[in-house]
Protein backbone atom coordinates (compact mmCIF):
# COMPACT_ATOMS: atom_id res chain seq x y z
CA UNK A 1 0.00 0.00 0.00
CA UNK A 2 1.10 3.66 -0.70
CA UNK A 3 2.14 5.58 2.25
CA UNK A 4 -0.75 8.78 2.57
CA UNK A 5 -0.20 12.27 2.31
CA UNK A 6 0.94 13.47 6.09
CA UNK A 7 0.57 17.25 4.91
CA UNK A 8 -2.76 19.04 6.25
CA UNK A 9 -5.64 18.66 3.66
CA UNK A 10 -9.31 20.39 4.71
CA UNK A 11 -12.05 19.34 2.41
CA UNK A 12 -15.23 20.53 2.80
CA UNK A 13 -18.42 20.41 1.47
CA UNK A 14 -20.92 23.50 2.40
CA UNK A 15 -23.65 25.59 1.95
CA UNK A 16 -22.19 28.80 3.72
CA UNK A 17 -19.77 31.37 1.61
CA UNK A 18 -16.18 31.00 2.78
CA UNK A 19 -13.40 33.53 4.14
CA UNK A 20 -10.39 33.93 1.59
CA UNK A 21 -8.06 35.70 3.53
CA UNK A 22 -9.24 33.14 6.55
CA UNK A 23 -7.98 30.33 4.71
CA UNK A 24 -5.37 31.94 3.12
CA UNK A 25 -4.37 32.69 6.93
CA UNK A 26 -4.72 29.01 7.62
CA UNK A 27 -2.43 27.68 4.85
CA UNK A 28 0.28 29.97 6.10
CA UNK A 29 0.66 27.83 8.85
CA UNK A 30 2.18 24.97 6.94
CA UNK A 31 5.98 26.17 6.96
CA UNK A 32 5.43 27.56 3.69
CA UNK A 33 6.93 30.17 1.26
CA UNK A 34 3.95 30.02 -1.25
CA UNK A 35 0.38 29.94 -1.70
CA UNK A 36 -1.68 29.58 -4.66
CA UNK A 37 -5.73 30.12 -4.31
CA UNK A 38 -8.17 29.87 -6.42
CA UNK A 39 -11.43 30.98 -6.45
CA UNK A 40 -14.46 29.92 -9.00
CA UNK A 41 -17.01 32.44 -8.89
CA UNK A 42 -20.72 32.00 -10.56
CA UNK A 43 -20.83 33.62 -13.75
CA UNK A 44 -24.37 35.61 -14.58
CA UNK A 45 -23.91 34.67 -17.99
CA UNK A 46 -23.60 31.52 -19.97
CA UNK A 47 -21.48 31.56 -22.37
CA UNK A 48 -22.63 28.33 -24.46
CA UNK A 49 -26.22 29.26 -25.35
CA UNK A 50 -25.57 33.61 -25.00
CA UNK A 51 -28.20 34.00 -22.10
CA UNK A 52 -27.82 35.64 -18.56
CA UNK A 53 -28.60 33.60 -15.78
CA UNK A 54 -30.36 34.25 -12.52
CA UNK A 55 -29.25 31.95 -9.89
CA UNK A 56 -28.27 28.76 -9.90
CA UNK A 57 -28.01 25.54 -7.58
CA UNK A 58 -25.59 22.70 -7.04
CA UNK A 59 -27.05 19.22 -5.50
CA UNK A 60 -23.78 16.94 -5.06
CA UNK A 61 -23.52 13.11 -3.72
CA UNK A 62 -22.52 13.42 0.00
CA UNK A 63 -19.31 11.07 0.57
CA UNK A 64 -18.32 10.62 -2.82
CA UNK A 65 -17.73 13.72 -3.82
CA UNK A 66 -15.23 13.98 -0.65
CA UNK A 67 -13.78 10.60 -1.62
CA UNK A 68 -13.29 12.07 -5.22
CA UNK A 69 -11.42 15.29 -4.22
CA UNK A 70 -9.35 13.04 -1.28
CA UNK A 71 -8.24 11.22 -4.33
CA UNK A 72 -7.27 14.30 -6.14
CA UNK A 73 -5.14 15.56 -3.68
CA UNK A 74 -3.33 12.59 -2.44
CA UNK A 75 -2.72 12.38 -5.98
CA UNK A 76 -1.50 15.98 -6.44
CA UNK A 77 0.68 15.80 -3.23
CA UNK A 78 2.59 12.91 -4.71
CA UNK A 79 3.37 15.21 -7.53
CA UNK A 80 4.30 18.16 -6.13
CA UNK A 81 6.08 18.78 -2.99
CA UNK A 82 3.48 20.50 -1.83
CA UNK A 83 2.78 21.70 2.42
CA UNK A 84 -0.64 21.79 2.88
CA UNK A 85 -4.20 22.09 0.53
CA UNK A 86 -8.06 23.36 1.20
CA UNK A 87 -10.78 23.03 -1.10
CA UNK A 88 -14.36 24.45 -0.04
CA UNK A 89 -16.64 23.68 -2.39
CA UNK A 90 -20.87 25.13 -2.09
CA UNK A 91 -23.79 23.86 -2.57
CA UNK A 92 -27.64 24.98 -2.99
CA UNK A 93 -28.30 28.24 -4.50
CA UNK A 94 -26.12 30.85 -5.67
CA UNK A 95 -26.15 34.01 -7.40
CA UNK A 96 -24.42 35.66 -10.34
CA UNK A 97 -20.65 36.48 -8.19
CA UNK A 98 -21.08 34.21 -5.24
CA UNK A 99 -17.93 32.66 -5.15
CA UNK A 100 -18.75 28.88 -4.99
CA UNK A 101 -15.35 26.81 -4.83
CA UNK A 102 -12.19 27.51 -2.83
CA UNK A 103 -8.96 25.45 -3.79
CA UNK A 104 -5.72 26.37 -1.59
CA UNK A 105 -2.29 25.48 -1.73
CA UNK A 106 0.70 25.93 -0.01
CA UNK A 107 4.40 24.96 -0.75
CA UNK A 108 7.88 25.61 -0.18
CA UNK A 109 8.20 27.31 -3.66
CA UNK A 110 5.93 28.97 -5.49
CA UNK A 111 6.03 26.30 -8.78
CA UNK A 112 4.49 23.59 -6.87
CA UNK A 113 1.79 25.28 -5.30
CA UNK A 114 0.83 26.62 -8.85
CA UNK A 115 1.11 23.42 -10.91
CA UNK A 116 -0.99 21.76 -7.83
CA UNK A 117 -3.34 24.06 -7.67
CA UNK A 118 -4.25 23.82 -11.20
CA UNK A 119 -4.30 20.25 -11.53
CA UNK A 120 -6.55 19.89 -8.10
CA UNK A 121 -9.46 22.16 -9.91
CA UNK A 122 -8.81 20.64 -13.60
CA UNK A 123 -9.16 17.22 -11.65
CA UNK A 124 -12.41 18.86 -9.44
CA UNK A 125 -14.37 19.31 -12.48
CA UNK A 126 -14.62 16.29 -14.10
CA UNK A 127 -14.47 14.10 -11.35
CA UNK A 128 -16.32 15.72 -7.94
CA UNK A 129 -19.52 14.46 -8.22
CA UNK A 130 -21.21 17.94 -8.25
CA UNK A 131 -24.04 19.02 -10.83
CA UNK A 132 -25.46 22.40 -11.30
CA UNK A 133 -28.77 23.65 -12.89
CA UNK A 134 -29.05 27.11 -13.77
CA UNK A 135 -32.49 29.39 -13.44
CA UNK A 136 -33.17 32.07 -15.70
CA UNK A 137 -36.68 33.72 -15.92
CA UNK A 138 -38.16 30.98 -13.87
CA UNK A 139 -36.82 27.87 -16.46
CA UNK A 140 -34.55 25.77 -14.91
CA UNK A 141 -31.70 24.17 -16.87
CA UNK A 142 -29.16 21.28 -15.95
CA UNK A 143 -25.82 22.85 -17.61
CA UNK A 144 -23.77 20.59 -19.71
CA UNK A 145 -20.74 18.89 -19.04
CA UNK A 146 -17.93 20.83 -20.94
CA UNK A 147 -15.81 18.92 -23.33
CA UNK A 148 -13.29 21.47 -22.85
CA UNK A 149 -13.04 20.36 -19.21
CA UNK A 150 -11.64 17.05 -19.95
CA UNK A 151 -9.63 18.41 -22.60
CA UNK A 152 -7.89 20.68 -19.77
CA UNK A 153 -7.21 17.46 -17.61
CA UNK A 154 -4.78 16.32 -20.85
CA UNK A 155 -2.19 18.47 -19.87
CA UNK A 156 -1.36 16.53 -16.65
CA UNK A 157 -0.95 12.78 -18.10
CA UNK A 158 2.08 11.48 -18.54
CA UNK B 1 -28.83 -2.43 -2.40
CA UNK B 2 -29.69 0.79 -2.52
CA UNK B 3 -29.47 2.66 -5.87
CA UNK B 4 -29.17 6.50 -5.82
CA UNK B 5 -30.17 8.94 -8.54
CA UNK B 6 -28.62 12.69 -9.20
CA UNK B 7 -29.24 15.70 -11.55
CA UNK B 8 -31.79 15.29 -14.56
CA UNK B 9 -31.38 11.06 -13.77
CA UNK B 10 -33.42 11.38 -10.53
CA UNK B 11 -35.91 13.68 -12.14
CA UNK B 12 -36.58 11.25 -14.68
CA UNK B 13 -36.91 8.58 -12.43
CA UNK B 14 -38.88 10.51 -9.84
CA UNK B 15 -37.09 9.65 -6.51
CA UNK B 16 -33.49 10.20 -5.73
CA UNK B 17 -33.02 6.76 -4.07
CA UNK B 18 -34.63 3.08 -3.86
CA UNK B 19 -33.93 -0.23 -2.10
CA UNK B 20 -33.72 -3.27 -4.32
CA UNK B 21 -33.66 -6.62 -3.52
CA UNK B 22 -31.23 -8.14 -6.05
CA UNK B 23 -32.85 -11.17 -8.40
CA UNK B 24 -29.98 -13.68 -8.88
CA UNK B 25 -29.44 -13.27 -12.28
CA UNK B 26 -28.65 -10.08 -11.67
CA UNK B 27 -24.60 -9.80 -11.24
CA UNK B 28 -23.25 -6.48 -12.50
CA UNK B 29 -24.01 -2.90 -13.35
CA UNK B 30 -25.57 -3.73 -17.44
CA UNK B 31 -27.79 -7.00 -15.90
CA UNK B 32 -29.12 -4.40 -13.12
CA UNK B 33 -29.89 -1.91 -16.37
CA UNK B 34 -31.88 -4.68 -17.88
CA UNK B 35 -33.53 -5.48 -14.83
CA UNK B 36 -35.02 -1.84 -14.14
CA UNK B 37 -35.69 -1.02 -17.69
CA UNK B 38 -38.03 -4.08 -17.29
CA UNK B 39 -39.60 -2.08 -14.44
CA UNK B 40 -41.39 0.90 -16.08
CA UNK B 41 -41.04 2.84 -19.41
CA UNK B 42 -39.47 5.88 -17.03
CA UNK B 43 -36.27 3.90 -16.65
CA UNK B 44 -35.91 2.82 -20.64
CA UNK B 45 -36.29 6.71 -20.80
CA UNK B 46 -33.08 7.69 -18.57
CA UNK B 47 -31.19 4.50 -19.46
CA UNK B 48 -31.22 5.13 -23.29
CA UNK B 49 -29.00 7.65 -22.95
CA UNK B 50 -26.35 5.57 -21.77
CA UNK B 51 -23.60 7.02 -23.68
CA UNK B 52 -24.66 10.36 -20.85
CA UNK B 53 -24.34 8.17 -17.48
CA UNK B 54 -22.23 7.82 -15.21
CA UNK B 55 -22.30 4.79 -12.53
CA UNK B 56 -20.73 4.53 -9.51
CA UNK B 57 -20.24 1.25 -7.15
CA UNK B 58 -19.96 2.37 -3.28
CA UNK B 59 -18.79 5.34 -4.15
CA UNK B 60 -16.41 4.65 -6.76
CA UNK B 61 -16.94 5.11 -10.86
CA UNK B 62 -17.23 2.02 -12.17
CA UNK B 63 -18.25 0.34 -15.50
CA UNK B 64 -21.00 -1.31 -16.63
CA UNK B 65 -19.51 -4.88 -16.85
CA UNK B 66 -18.53 -3.89 -12.62
CA UNK B 67 -19.70 -7.07 -10.54
CA UNK B 68 -22.61 -5.92 -7.80
CA UNK B 69 -23.95 -7.60 -4.93
CA UNK B 70 -26.99 -6.82 -2.14
CA UNK B 71 -24.31 -4.96 0.47
CA UNK B 72 -23.77 -2.63 -2.54
CA UNK B 73 -24.56 1.03 -2.85
CA UNK B 74 -25.08 1.96 -6.65
CA UNK B 75 -25.50 5.53 -7.91
CA UNK B 76 -26.28 7.04 -11.70
CA UNK B 77 -25.78 10.31 -12.29
CA UNK B 78 -24.53 12.70 -15.57
CA UNK B 79 -21.03 13.95 -16.48
CA UNK B 80 -20.30 16.25 -13.69
CA UNK B 81 -20.57 20.18 -13.49
CA UNK B 82 -18.63 21.33 -10.94
CA UNK B 83 -16.07 23.59 -9.75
Amino acid sequence: MDKKTTIPVKIKIQNKDFDVSEETKILRENQTGAIVNFVGVVRGFDERNNSLIDSMTLEHYPGMTELEIEKIVEQSSKRWNITGVTVIHRVGKLLPSDQIVFVGVSAKHRQNAFDSCNFIIDWLKTKATFWKIEENNNQKKWVNYNLSDDEATKKWVV
Amino acid sequence: MVIKYFSWIREHIGKSEEFIELPDNVKNISELINYLNDLNDDYKKVFVKKDLIKIAVNRTYCSVETKISNNDEIAFFPPVTGG
